[in-house]
């Protein structure tokens, strides 16, 4: 456990101060992503002013407030993308993390982990602009701030699985993308990114409950943003935790697998 | 005229080089169909839950985002992979080759690359104009035809610069490959006509990143709305960017110290 520990503290030492070096880099990449939610915002608010203040249970000031803090769940969301799976893969960068003692997934966790601290800091002054410019409407109770917390790293978990489970597939294949694209545009739509799952159809709303989409994206945001009661606010972590395990279990039951298909030498 | 041949060769060995990777085609249809697919999602959650965004109906919309799909699909097969290359070999030093051309160095570096399945967008959002028009009963007279081929000219002439400018800081600061990610995020911004925007995103998207003109502009003139001005507006604009960049780009090769080719 203690290797685990220091494994864990040493790499995300080492990606924080990498990741630090680099933070023009880092915030032009955070601007390029902003501009999104800042469109669905704008939209969003226009129709809301259009019916009236309130559409969907949301206003815009409650508007701003879901999709500033979407900037911040969306960062948390950058985990090692399936297409560096495939690079991985494909160009036999997998043998050098195979000669060490510990599953390759550790090593991704943690140096995605301490960059999030680099990104979280570097998220702030950005946020305190949105938040100048669009006025949001928030006032969490103490309660949702915890709860917060926790869900926005168990949704960095939740991605983390769900994308290495899709990385795995070039194990077998190597023509993934359009597997790929098609998983992306399914969680633009289940996962609150594109509007809150409020806005949608009763029947998407439902469907989203099953997959894994909303709880890595949609549920950290309307922990803080709306008024979910205590009981939904647990149930919610423990769906996440339920897809954490889930995605662990699957990774390393595939994993055995899909080594023994592994044929590069060097890398 | 030699220039125009030129670019047409280029263009030709850009196709041949693409029909090696007729899977890419396939590929490309996908891509095309999943963000059509997202974007008319899109537009119906606004218009399930409203009947006009600032001014612009349903159909209007829809045509807004067919000027989006084909600016954007001319952007990705013309532009954006000249440009990105350029960037490139700024930055590792290889764009001598280019330089010792017996060519204009601009028109060059702007011709060289083609990616023809591209044109998928740029056919998909023609179609989805079609569409549009005909929820408006085809109500378009000669004045909108004109004005709606020439803004698309302009359109793509001005983010052609737009992209030169960019281009060109690399002379200086190297490193500037995030501003390709940067631009897609404020490109998206066109997917709605810049009116909704509050008043400094909407400056910044006309003059600073002219998505205003690319796709807002032949839109207006689809939907009737262009007004003489507008158009008059957007041609000063057109050669005042382009004189601007050529410019900027003449200023930065004068830094440019490759060697290492």
């Amino acid at each position: 456990m203690k290797r685990y520990f220091d494994y864990y503290r040493a790499m995300m030492k080492l990606s924080i101060l990498e990741q630090w070096q680099y933070p023009v880099a880092n915030y032009f990449y955070m601007i390029g992503m902003v501009a999104e939610p800042v469109i669905y915002m704008v939209v969003w608010s226009a129709v809301a002013r259009q019916q009236g203040g309130m559409v969907g249970g949301y206003t815009p000031g409650t508007f701003a407030a879901y999709y500033i803090v979407w900037t911040l769940v969306r960062n948390m969301n950058i985990v090692f993308t399936p297409y560096g799976w495939e690079w991985r893969i494909r160009q036999g960068q997998l043998s050098m993390s195979l000669l060490r003692p510990m599953h390759p997934l550790h090593g991704d966790v943690a140096y995605f982990a301490g960059w999030k601290v680099v990104v979280i800091l570097l998220w702030l002054p950005l946020a305190f602009i949105l938040s100048l410019i669009f006025k949001p409407e928030l006032n969490p109770t103490l309660l949702q701030g915890v709860v917060f917390f926790f869900a926005i790293w168990m949704a960095y978990l939740i991605r983390t699985m769900t994308l290495s489970l899709l990385g795995m597939v070039t194990f077998w294949t190597t023509r993934v993308s359009a597997l790929f694209e098609l998983y992306f545009a399914a969680e633009l739509i289940l996962s609150g990114r594109l509007v809150p799952l409020s806005l949608m159809p009763e029947w998407v709303q439902n469907l989203a409950w099953f997959f894994p989409f909303r709880w890595a994206f949609g549920f950290p945001i309307e922990a803080l943003v709306g008024n979910m009661p205590a009981n939904e606010l647990l149930t919610g972590l423990g769906m996440q935790l339920a897809w954490i395990l889930f995605g662990a279990i699957s990774v390393s039951l595939i994993w055995k697998v899909a080594i023994r298909r592994f044929s590069a030498v060097g890398g | 005229m030699r220039g125009l041949r030129l670019a047409l060769n280029y263009l030709r060995i850009g196709v041949l080089n693409e029909f090696q990777y007729r899977a890419n085609f396939y590929i490309q249809i996908l891509q095309t169909f999943i963000a059509l697919a997202t974007g008319l999602i899109g537009l119906n959650l606004v218009f399930s839950q409203t009947s006009q965004l600032g001014g612009w109906n349903k159909s209007e919309l829809l045509a807004v985002m067919g000027v989006f799909i084909t600016m954007g699909g001319v952007i990705r097969s013309a532009i954006q992979p000249n440009m990105e290359r350029l960037m490139e070999e700024i930055r590792e030093g290889n764009l001598d080759f280019a330089l010792t051309k017996p060519a204009d160095a601009q028109l060059l570096v702007s011709v060289r690359e083609f990616r023809f399945w591209q044109v998928v967008d740029v056919l998909t959002g023609m179609i989805v104009m079609a569409v549009a028009l005909s929820q408006m009963n085809w109500l378009i007279s000669a004045w909108s035809v004109l004005g709606f081929f020439s803004a698309i000219v302009m359109g793509a002439v001005m983010i052609y610069c737009f992209w030169l400018v960019i281009t060109s800081t690399a002379f200086w600061f190297v490193r500037v490959h995030e501003i390709a990610n940067l631009f897609e995020g404020l490109y998206a911004a066109g997917r709605w006509p810049i009116d909704i925007y509050p008043n400094w995103l909407r400056y910044g998207l006309t003059f600073l990143v002219p998505v205003a003109f690319a796709v807002t502009v032949p839109a207006e003139a689809l939907t009737g709305r262009l007004t003489f001005q507008t158009w008059i507006g957007a041609f000063a604009l057109t050669i005042f960017l382009f004189f601007v960049a050529r410019t900027i780009w003449k200023i930065g090769l004068r830094s440019y110290s490759g060697a290492s080719a």
